[in-house]
């Protein structure tokens, strides 16, 4: 898929070169519709929403509401059962905090060994706090979820199994129905979903995955930085306590007490990045169009021409499963004897931009007995010839680390 | 072209002076880099106000390793006083490379390194 004409930054050149962006996973470059949206959204629409009795609040109200449907139905979800918060770690900080609240001595949270630290540490923070137990599911030596460690940790004590979608480094996609299925059969814990790495590279439908909750990203899809979204069931949403207090958030306040208002308004305290929804809403209507299975399509035929590439250098080491069909759109790996940082450094003389480091996963490290990778991510407007400049890049790497 | 990555600084990475544990080393100071998990230890041993000698330990990218080497082989025999006014700009004096905002921490370890180590013989 060349679309590289649609996002304004990849006209930008490094060091005489032009910029290929390798580090999508991070966040994803952002395509002019999205851009023109926020801008419009600044120039027509900007007023507060939902308490304006005015034209022009109800316009913006209308803008914003119209996103969350349209967002809602991007994973097949109805629109009172996504949240507005300022990113995935923030969704994901919503449920331990607010779960949390329920846990008792005897309980058990269960995270596995690749999560990102956005879903790992507000779980330890929790259990913690609450002092309850811990648990983590392990991988298996090619770097997937070992479902049988899954299953095997699984009691009635597992009150919360908190698993990413697709590793942010191993690339492993994770088969979330299937592990719906073990949790809900072997404990009566809410099965949590890590979404960041997934949505917007594969279709998502939350009612055939099966999960209680999807937390996920807005600017790692092509929206704007500064907005994320939490799915939950809405008979779970009802029975949860609220995050953060405040504004909009309210049923009715006296000097003595509180009622909330229904889900999602009881999670979302305050004045929401409304421009940033806004626009999120245009990225979704730009991956529609393109089409997901297209999209998986062009990710796919990258991570596996890149696969190939790498496997041709003797010294590369890559992490996670072996085909492009196990994986999302991220291949981390090392080149032997040099740091993950110094790769990137050389790359980037070469204006190819990709990262090196623990990528928020310093537990997953561990396990792996590496202090860190460098790593290559993928999005719609990456092409061949961008595989072509990165790999150019690691044999100049092997050149001047000879 | 890759000027970052010269041959002295490639040579000190590969071939680094004064690595190891230093016997009888009166203080010794850690220094991490949690953006990408580099690490030098600096050990010293301290005589008549001079630095007797300073051995370090280590892992990380080719900056810091390097970094460490070049400013050990620098210091050793050196004043107290003037090693602990080493600056930022004396390091990369000394490294003779373009360090871009995101390397400098990198290039600075063994120096913070260095300094609290000689801060603990004076505290002493």
């Amino acid at each position: 898929m060349n679309l590289a004409k649609d996002f304004p930054i990849l006209k930008r050149k490094f060091n005489g070169k032009r910029l290929v962006y390798l580090d999508s996973a991070a966040t994803s470059q952002k395509p002019r519709q999205v851009i023109s949206a926020l801008k419009e959204f600044y120039e027509k629409y900007n007023a507060n929403v939902h308490r304006g009795v005015y034209n022009l609040s109800e316009e913006a109200t209308q803008r914003y509401e119209g996103a969350r449907t349209k967002i809602a139905s991007f994973i097949g979800a109805r629109a009172e059962e996504i949240v507005f918060t300022k990113n995935c770690t923030e969704a994901l900080n919503l449920l331990a905090y607010s779960l949390g609240k329920e846990l008792r001595g005897r309980d058990e949270i269960l995270i596995s060994q690749m999560e990102h630290h956005s879903n790992f540490v507000p779980w330890q923070q929790i259990a913690l706090e609450r002092g309850a137990k811990l648990k983590f599911v392990e991988i298996t030596k090619e770097g997937k979820l070992n479902l049988a460690s899954l299953k095997k940790q699984l009691s009635k004590k597992t009150k919360v199994v908190a698993l990413t979608h697709v590793s942010n480094v191993l690339g492993t996609i994770n088969p979330i129905k299937e592990i719906a299925e073990i949790v809900h059969k072997n404990s009566g814990a809410v099965l949590v979903i890590d979404g960041a790495q997934a949505l917007g590279h594969m279709a998502v439908d939350i009612k055939k995955l099966g999960a209680d909750f999807y937390a996920f990203s807005g600017h790692k899809m092509l929206g704007p930085l500064g907005i994320g979204c939490l799915y939950g069931k809405r008979e779970l949403f009802q029975k949860m306590k609220p995050f953060l207090y405040g504004g909009k958030m309210i049923k009715e306040v006296s000097f003595v007490g509180t009622t909330f208002a229904e889900p999602p308004y009881k999670f979302e305290a305050g004045t929401q990045p409304i421009a940033e929804v806004v626009a999120l809403g245009a990225a979704v209507d730009y991956l529609n169009e393109k089409g997901m299975g297209k999209i998986e399509e062009s990710d796919r035929k990258l991570v596996s021409y890149a696969l190939k590439e790498l496997g041709k250098i003797p010294e590369i080491e890559i992490y996670g499963p072996k085909t492009a069909e196990e994986r999302g759109a991220v291949i981390a790996f090392n080149i032997k004897g040099v740091h993950s940082h110094d790769v990137a450094t050389i790359l980037d003389s070469e204006g190819v931009a990709m990262r090196g480091g623990h990528h928020c996963c310093m537990p997953l490290m561990s396990v792996l007995k590496i202090p860190g990778a460098a790593r290559a991510s993928f999005h719609i407007y990456n092409t061949k010839e961008d595989v072509d400049a990165f790999i150019r890049g690691i044999r100049k790497v092997r050149e001047v680390f000879k | 072209m890759q000027e970052i990555y010269k041959e002295n600084i490639l040579d000190h990475f590969k071939h680094p002076r004064n690595f190891g544990p230093l016997k009888g080393a009166q203080a010794s100071a850690r220094e991490v880099n949690t953006i990408c998990g580099d690490e030098v230890e600096v050990q010293v041993k301290i005589k008549a106000g001079k630095i007797a000698d300073i051995k370090f330990q280590g892992q990380g990218c080719a900056i810091s390793q390097a970094a460490a080497s070049i400013l050990t082989e620098e210091v050793k025999g050196k004043n107290l006083e003037g090693v602990q006014r080493l600056e930022k700009n004396d390091v990369l004096k000394m490294l003779g490379i373009p360090i871009s905002p995101a390397r400098l921490k990198c290039a600075l370890l063994a120096l913070y390194a260095t300094k609290n180590a000689i801060k603990q013989t004076k505290d002493k």
